[in-house]
């Protein structure tokens, strides 16, 4: 266990600024995931902690002391790569116990300490092959294995998941949380997944152009985006954002959908005559009955059905295209008119021009929920 | 699968068979003529039926040469142990500096590494004639003329640049990453290159020695030049058969057969990893 702090990190490549003056701590045993589009500068960062690039400027600190003139090899780090990087011309055996030779242990506890990672991981009766003998899952879990190995108080996942089919992302995604928290180590975590990110991460840094954009727990990210670019990123199917000018009525600020009032309790009354975009939840989105209060009149379009929900394209009288979730086998219309009714209490508001996050009617009453 | 028809399999067998007759028939010939005599040699019409004799091999063997002026003293034994010595011994030196310095060339990129990389390069473009004559004098100066040391130094004009940039084309090939995560576990970065970069180029470096040996092998002009009777290596040898008398067909013929000999033997042997090392993508995991 250790901590990571990272000050004022920047990083040039010719011309191109791909790390723009970063700073971020990791408290220690934490696992924070650096999430965000490809082209963000996670991998460069993690590489830069690991200790094979340099940074142009700022400072890197583990467990307190500047990693400025630490070789990689010295800096009691475990990572693990997204094109795996095994060793192809060793045994999945002696690509485990890498690690563990380097600091010349006997042996045995070489082999016991490769018997135990190996087990853990459900590898242990392919240690003599190659990797090239080795299916893609297999690959993976060996290399996760090699990063483990050594139990190093610092663990830098590069996107481990990327390479391997769906069933088994899956799997290890509810494997890893288990495995991580045995390890005990501090975990910095790269995924392009959202999911990923919202299931591993104690945080999750949001980065994007070589910065990072929103850093905090994944419901704080969920509940309350920073900007639109971040709530498109996070939520499947994306959210739906719709140009809208709040108005103040005599119950407080409201926005108008297809002439149908939506009242927005919360939302502070500065919004009111700016032009704003509001981002709709497509969950929190329900078909109700024509006539009901604040009923939306639509016109299904699409639908789509997943395995655990359904999700539906529906166009308003504007012409506008709204998705709408809910969850499988309960009903809803599959073709014609239909009406949709959104609660205002889910609803960000962003500024339509900075795009950043206005307010969020759920976020405040989350805080008022945990203040009460 | 792949099908093939009767009439493709007979078409691709015939021009396998003329390809390899077109490029075996000068080796084959050499082959028959190193056991003939002079005069069956260049009978004319020429025959490939003849009575073998191994007059030739046995006047190379224990180094007298019978011709119709006398007998002639040749050192052809001595010149293929020269030509073993030189060729092996440039290998090594090429492969002990070349090697090292490919890996720093492919992963290092530091001032001036394009310019000195190519300029090594360079030394293979000009004229072998052009700088020898400059290099005699120096020779002479420095009193490495006809020495072995000399020699080897000038074969790295020839090794050198061939394994530098073969090898580095390998070291480039490997995954950085797979050296980083060598590196991450805690290695240093010298058992990183023993231990990833050496073993990963290893067919590389295996092919590049391999044609390095053979173009040293091969060299004529330098030896020719910078060494005296007793130093001088097979290709500068064979020039002794042009006698007064004559040209020694036959022996030239054996003596070819007993040179190219090593270099076939080993090309043979280590077909599999030239095949391997010079095919692209080989060290990829």
């Amino acid at each position: 266990m250790t901590t990571l702090q990272l000050k004022n990190i920047v990083k040039r490549y010719k011309s191109q600024t791909v790390l723009d003056d970063l700073s971020l701590s990791v408290a220690d045993g934490e696992t924070l995931v650096l999430f965000g589009p490809s082209g963000a500068g996670k991998t460069v960062l993690l590489r830069m902690v690991a200790g094979v690039i340099e940074p142009d400027e700022g400072q890197i600190l583990i467990g307190g002391e500047d990693m400025a003139e630490v070789d990689a090899e010295h800096r009691g780090i475990g990572m693990a790569f997204q094109n795996f990087a095994l060793f192809p011309h060793m045994s999945a055996f002696d690509n485990i116990a890498s690690p563990l030779t380097a600091t010349r242990s006997s042996k045995d506890a070489i082999a016991a300490g490769v018997q135990k990672v190996a087990k853990l991981l459900k590898i242990d009766h392919v240690l003599s092959h190659h990797p090239k003998a080795l299916s893609n899952g297999q690959k993976q879990r060996t290399a996760l294995a090699r990063a483990l190995a050594g139990s190093p108080p610092l663990l830098l996942l590069d996107d481990p998941l990327r390479n391997v089919d769906a069933k088994l992302r899956f799997e290890m995604r509810l494997e890893l949380p288990r495995l991580l928290a045995a390890q005990g180590a501090t975990v910095v975590y790269v995924t392009q997944d959202y999911k990923e990110a919202m299931a591993l991460g104690d945080r999750i840094a949001v980065m994007s152009q070589g910065r990072i954009r929103q850093i905090g727990t994944p419901a704080e990210i969920y509940l309350a985006p920073a900007d639109i670019e971040i709530a498109r990123l996070f939520g499947d199917p994306t959210i739906n954002l719709l140009d809208v000018v709040p108005k103040e009525g005599p119950d407080g600020i409201y926005v108008e959908l297809s002439d149908v009032r939506i009242a927005l309790p919360g939302m502070p009354g500065a919004v009111v005559g700016k032009s704003c975009v509001i981002g709709l939840r497509p969950e929190a989105i329900v078909f109700t009955k024509a006539g009901a209060p604040g009923a939306i009149p639509v016109a299904v379009e699409a639908e789509t059905p997943l395995n655990e929900k359904t999700v539906t394209l529906v166009m308003t009288m504007r012409k506008r295209e709204v998705l709408v979730s809910r969850p499988a086998g309960t009903p809803g219309p599959a073709s014609g008119p239909a009406h949709i009714a959104v609660d205002g209490r889910t609803a960000f508001l962003f500024d339509k021009q900075s795009g950043a996050l206005i307010a969020s009617a759920a976020a405040s009453m989350t805080r008022n929920g945990e203040a009460a | 699968m792949e099908t093939t028809s009767t009439f493709e399999k007979i078409f691709r067998g015939t021009a396998l068979l003329l390809i390899v007759l077109f490029f075996m028939f000068p080796i084959l010939w050499i082959f028959l003529m190193s056991f003939q005599t002079n005069e069956t040699i260049l009978r004319i019409p020429p025959s490939v039926v003849f009575t073998p004799t191994f007059e030739n091999y046995q006047a190379l063997i224990t180094g007298k040469l019978t011709s119709a002026a006398g007998t002639l003293d040749i050192a052809f034994m001595r010149n293929l142990g020269n030509s073993v010595f030189l060729s092996v011994a440039s290998v090594a030196v090429a492969l002990v500096l070349g090697v090292p310095a490919a890996y720093a060339f492919a992963r290092h990129k530091f001032r001036g590494s394009e310019d000195i990389a190519f300029t090594l390069l360079s030394f293979r473009f000009a004229p072998p004639l052009l700088v020898l004559l400059p290099l005699t004098q120096y020779f002479q100066w420095l009193g490495l003329a006809d020495t072995y040391f000399g020699l080897i130094w000038v074969y790295q004009l020839i090794c050198l640049p061939l394994i530098l940039w073969i090898v580095r084309g390998y070291f480039e090939d490997i995954s950085a990453d797979v050296e980083y995560a060598y590196r991450i576990a805690g290695h240093s970065w010298f058992a990183t290159f023993r231990k990833i970069a050496l073993p990963l180029a290893g067919p590389g470096i295996a092919a590049a020695g391999l044609l390095a040996f053979i173009f040293a092998w091969n060299n004529f002009v330098f030896a020719l030049v910078l060494a005296s009777a007793d130093k001088q290596p097979v290709t500068v040898g064979a020039l002794a058969f042009v006698t007064a008398s004559g040209i020694q067909y036959g022996q030239i013929a054996a003596a070819i057969v007993l040179s190219i000999t090593p270099t076939l033997a080993i090309a043979l042997y280590a077909q599999r990893y030239l095949v391997e090392g010079l095919s692209l993508g080989a060290v990829k995991g």
